[in-house]
């Protein structure tokens, strides 16, 4: 079978402006959460995101590009942009068309959208700028992606709310894999902090005030925050024909549905994409040393994560690590699983764990080693990334060193 | 229309399609193309926009048919005139 290793990655997040310094942040254990920054936040009972602060669009793109490029796709871009160059890539004529691209984002184009119709509804203005439908496609980030390097294989977007990224990057390795494309770019995108996307979800009453704390026992819900990851994906044998850097490989995915209700996790669904990606993986559930939780810091995600992770690992639960890293980035909806991803790729390649931050006291409910507030070290040579989505949309990966 | 206001409305026109085309308002000369200013197909229905906000007009063209359009954009000065009629029209 072909396999499938990571030779880039870049990222724009409230951790940091790349991935070195998203790493930083993870090791550190340090918050990106803080106070919400724009128009109408007086209106929004929800205060506080993980938003990326001092971001200047113009220092990025220029002015023709940004008619174009909502924050949502202008983050896929500078996340790709920093995957490529890490890669050291070139997309020549060969190439062009078995490269491809496919990103995961919730809401697309959402600001462009807000942002309209507030001009339209509330302004009362009859006209909007001629390129807001192509802003706000859900597609456009890797449309402009694929047009920026000139990737003419595959390219698609995938939207399966909170688990977008983890379905997309999973997409992207079975084509490769699949020997539809050789090189995929594939992570996430998501931009939904502006008044109607928190509006929408302060409705679901499932947002905290004051702080993500993931299997904690005094947390009160999620904090949402902004952002991309891109990875380059490449096939085993044309990264080691160019002498490629290989950061990890990607050996397991599954992808299940609970099939049962709109916004309440299923235990059952959230064990079989587990059990689906360690069988795909060839692996025993003693291989896997760290897990990367989808740990919104709901009550009702955090049991029932928890409880699965024991489900499907027996007695080495207690043995392996699981953290949270929205408690610091925040969750960014569908580019979410594609920032939690280098929590994966950290432990196996750098033996660091990402600490779950504000963790302040255990919950009996949950249980498992948290790597509460501080990150550790420790050798792990196989990590899995769980995505659980509203929808009951459920996309694990696997990651192993590369040796 | 006064010789003024023709003068204030060939250089907004003038204006707008400088930027779009990344050029200095000088080197918009009366008998260049959309194409000749390097303004593509995006520019043109952005240049359009531009004028309907400027002028606070509807302008009569159709992306599908450029040259279909009563408003003609063969070159800058048939733009201009067409803007000038437009506002006439509006009184």
């Amino acid at each position: 079978m072909r396999r499938v290793v990571i030779t880039g990655q870049g990222s724009i997040n409230a951790l940091g402006r790349t991935a070195d310094e998203t790493l930083a942040s993870m090791r550190e254990g340090r918050s990106g959460i803080g106070d919400l920054d724009f128009p109408d936040i007086e209106r929004l009972s929800i205060p506080i995101g993980g938003q990326i602060r001092g971001y200047r669009p113009d220092e990025h793109f220029s002015r023709q590009e940004l008619t174009l490029y909502d924050p949502f796709c202008q983050f896929a871009l500078l996340a790709a942009r920093e995957a490529m160059a890490q890669s050291g890539l070139v997309i020549g004529a060969g190439l062009a068309e078995r490269a491809g691209v496919v990103l995961g984002t919730s809401g697309g184009g959402l600001q462009t959208q807000d942002e309209n119709y507030r001009l339209v509804y509330q302004e009362g203005k009859n006209r909007v700028h001629p390129f807001v439908v192509p802003r706000l496609m859900n597609s456009s980030a890797a449309a402009h992606v694929s047009m920026a390097w000139n990737l003419q294989g595959p390219s698609y977007t995938v939207a399966t709310a909170c688990a977008s990224s983890n379905h997309a990057m999973g997409q992207a390795m079975m084509l490769i894999r699949g020997g539809l494309a050789d090189v995929v770019l594939t992570g996430g995108s998501e931009s939904m902090l502006c008044f109607g996307g928190i509006k929408a979800w302060e409705g679901l009453r499932v947002m905290s005030r004051d702080g993500c704390r993931p299997f904690s026992l005094n947390r009160n819900g999620m904090v949402q925050g902004e952002g991309a990851a891109v990875f380059v994906f490449e096939e085993l044998d044309h990264a080691r024909a160019r002498g490629a850097e290989i950061l990890a490989e990607v050996i397991g995915f599954a992808m299940t549905s609970d099939a049962t209700d709109i916004v309440t996790p299923n235990q059952d669904g959230a064990e079989r994409a587990m059990r689906g990606a360690l069988r795909d993986a060839g692996l025993a559930p003693e291989a896997i040393g760290y897990i990367n939780a989808h740990g919104t810091g709901t009550a009702v995600n955090d049991r029932t994560e928890c409880a699965a992770v024991r489900a499907v690992f027996g007695a080495h639960a207690d043995d392996l690590l699981i953290s949270s890293t929205k408690s610091m980035h925040g969750h960014l909806i569908g580019g979410t699983g594609a920032v939690e991803l280098f929590a994966c790729v950290m432990a196996v390649r750098e033996g660091v764990i990402a600490p779950t931050i504000n963790h302040d006291e255990p919950d009996p409910e949950c249980g498992l080693d948290v790597v509460p507030n501080v990150a550790r070290e420790r050798a792990v040579a196989v990590a899995m990334s769980n995505a659980f989505a509203f929808g009951g949309m459920n996309a694990v990966l696997i990651v192993r060193r590369f040796e | 229309m006064s010789d003024a206001v023709k003068e204030s409305v060939r250089d907004k026109v003038v204006a707008i399609l400088a930027e779009q085309a990344g050029l200095e308002p000088a080197a918009v000369l009366p008998d260049a193309s959309l194409a000749g200013l390097g303004i593509d197909s995006l520019g043109l229905v952005e240049t359009i926009f531009a004028i309907e906000e400027a002028f606070d007009l509807q302008v009569p063209f159709n992306a599908n048919d450029p040259k279909d359009s009563e408003f003609d954009i063969s070159t800058v000065d048939t733009m201009v005139r067409a803007v000038e009629s437009l506002i006439a029209a509006k009184g």
